[in-house]
């Protein structure tokens, strides 16, 4: 008999879309979609266990072996680089890592670049890339204030349809990465449980 | 003197048994001071995995520094000698940073170093040892194989180059195939050869099966005679073939592998070969090794039913000490451990209580 799996999924609406996904691939867990208290549900009979966690954490489960597989967005992997696999582009909640400016906004080549963003290391590495010389700004949310309160000069953030950019006259200027949401794997997990992760990989893309 | 079972925790049970493992193929410990030259680690930085040291000065103004690594002084221990590898294994303390940027950590590791004239019997030994090494501490391990050099050209082969190489090894190392697909299109590769990086992730898990399914080269032929001589030896069931377990390139060049044991969420071996570390220091030849990670073996206790003693023994307040001491001896002889108190502690766990009285040692229910 097949050992247990356990999957961590990112709570919120992609997250809900991904598990549909592993549920029309043959790995359904009904009770998840109840409205309960309970933190961890388990379909017995597939030996499969979900469990709902902040998407920013499910790479850590993962990477710790809580969990053997999860879903999570590039962003996640590209910031914080956990040492999982990136078995598959699951295409479903896709968006971009933009750098957006206020329109129109001339930016001085010669001064550093002040960026304010929740993504350093993305920020950070892009901008090396370039060989431009930036000083980050952190912040931990509603990162387009920064340059509306010059705060920044622009900013490194996931854009989806542009609306809120637009609505504050900003404007995509670049754009540092596409993103969509990806099956990871604990590296020991996949050792050991080779087969029935790859046997999901494959109900998954069909 | 006999050690019962459960007095060892399972990193030092597996220390004296890995020691024994070495021994018996030749390897002779090797002991380094606590401290090495500053100057050491910072002219090699490439090879170590963290660029963060613990440095210090020494009373006559020496910078010193912790050790983050123990190869560094093996590979500048050691002579050449013309026939010759020097075997070694080691037992050490290095200290390094954590991952996410939690501050330095004291890690326990050992690990095995064969450096000098490393032919493929050597690289054999090695991976031999390696996979021992897992057998030693579980029975349900796997060692995952690679190869640098053939992982390189067949990269080499698509046309990448430079930061797409770097980017190609990665993509391999997480068994990302969209991502390396969408790299080579990206780099203009021909389909043929995007093919063919791609086909790594995907190999069988059976080394027989995979290492058919390798292009004709002269890296693929050196896997297949070293996998291949170990086809005989109970190591060999572990072996997998597994092209995504590479390494910085800079470091390794030739093997690599990684071993995992079921329970264990991180690598607990790894290692390979790495001939240019030696060249820089000046050595001549080749080399090969590998570390246990045994502080990742700390997981292996969690959990559990551990007790503090089988046995609580509970003696009244007026009780003469020779007479309790008695009943704990009489106990110990009969292999069970026993914590003699008045009360029973709070927090700690025992598998029976026994309560000493004047007709003697009785279980109190």
């Amino acid at each position: 008999m097949a050992e247990w799996l356990t999957v961590a999924l990112p709570k919120g609406r992609l997250g809900e879309k991904v598990y549909a996904r592993f549920a029309e691939a043959g790995y359904p867990c009904p009770e998840i979609l109840s409205d309960t208290r309970q933190l961890i549900f388990e379909n017995p009979e597939l030996k499969v266990r979900y469990f709902w966690a902040k998407p920013s954490d499910v790479s850590i489960y993962v990477e710790q072996g809580a969990a053997d597989i999860g879903v999570a967005g590039k962003d996640i992997l590209m910031e914080y680089r956990p040492d999982v696999y990136e078995l598959l582009d699951l295409k479903t909640g896709k968006c971009r890592m933009a750098v957006a400016a206020p329109e129109g906004a001339w930016l001085d080549p010669e001064r550093t670049l002040r960026v304010a963003t929740k993504f350093t290391r993305i920020a950070k590495d892009y901008y090396a890339g370039l060989g431009r010389d930036i000083e980050i700004i952190h912040l931990n949310g509603s990162i387009e204030i920064a340059p509306l309160l010059r705060l920044s000069d622009v900013i490194v953030d996931i854009v989806e349809t542009g609306t809120t950019l637009r609505e504050n006259h900003l404007e995509v200027i670049d754009t540092v990465a596409h993103l969509s949401a990806r099956l990871i794997a604990n590296k020991a997990s996949y050792a050991f449980k080779r087969e029935r992760i790859a046997a999901l990989m494959t109900a998954l893309e069909v | 003197m006999n050690i019962p079972d459960g007095i060892l925790k399972p990193e030092e049970r597996i220390l004296f048994s890995l020691r024994a493992l070495y021994g018996s193929y030749g390897y002779t410990p090797y002991k380094m001071r606590k401290f090495e030259s500053y100057d050491l680690y910072a002219g090699n930085k490439d090879f170590l995995s963290s660029e963060q040291i613990i440095a210090f000065s020494d009373t006559d103004g020496t910078l010193l520094a912790l050790k983050p690594d123990v190869t560094l002084s093996i590979v500048r221990s050691g002579r050449d000698e013309p026939g010759t590898a020097q075997k070694v294994y080691y037992q050490e303390n290095v200290y390094r940073p954590a991952r996410q940027g939690q501050g330095f950590r004291e890690i326990m590791q050992t690990g095995v170093e064969c450096i000098g004239e490393v032919d493929e019997y050597c690289l054999t030994e090695v991976l031999l040892l390696a996979a021992e090494s897992l057998r030693a501490i579980s029975g349900k391990a796997v060692l995952h194989i690679s190869h640098m050099g053939l992982v390189r050209r067949l990269i080499a082969a698509a046309g990448l180059t430079g930061e797409q190489e770097t980017r190609a090894v990665q993509a391999l190392a997480a068994r990302s195939e969209h991502e390396l697909t969408a790299l080579c299109r990206e780099a203009g590769c021909a389909d043929d050869d995007t093919a063919a990086l791609c086909s790594l992730i995907g190999l069988p898990a059976s080394p027989e099966e995979a290492l058919a399914k390798l292009p004709c080269m002269e890296e693929a032929s050196c896997l297949s005679r070293v996998i291949g001589a170990l086809r005989d030896t109970p190591a060999y069931p572990m072996l997998r073939l597994d092209i995504s377990t590479v390494n910085d390139l800079g470091y390794y060049n030739g093997l690599v592998f990684r071993g995992y044991i079921d329970g264990v969420p991180e690598r607990v071996i790894a290692g390979g070969q790495y001939d240019p570390l030696v060249r820089k220091l000046g050595r001549k030849g080749g080399a090969i090794g590998f570390a246990v990670y045994l502080d990742a073996l700390e997981r292996l206790q969690e959990g559990g039913d551990r007790l503090d003693a089988d046995a609580l023994l509970l003696y009244p307040p007026e009780a003469e000490p020779a007479e309790v001491l008695k009943a704990v001896r009489g106990l110990n002889v009969s292999g069970i451990s026993v914590c003699a108190q008045k009360a029973a502690p709070g927090r700690q766990r025992f598998g029976r209580t026994l309560r000493l009285s004047e007709s003697g040692v009785k279980d109190d229910g």
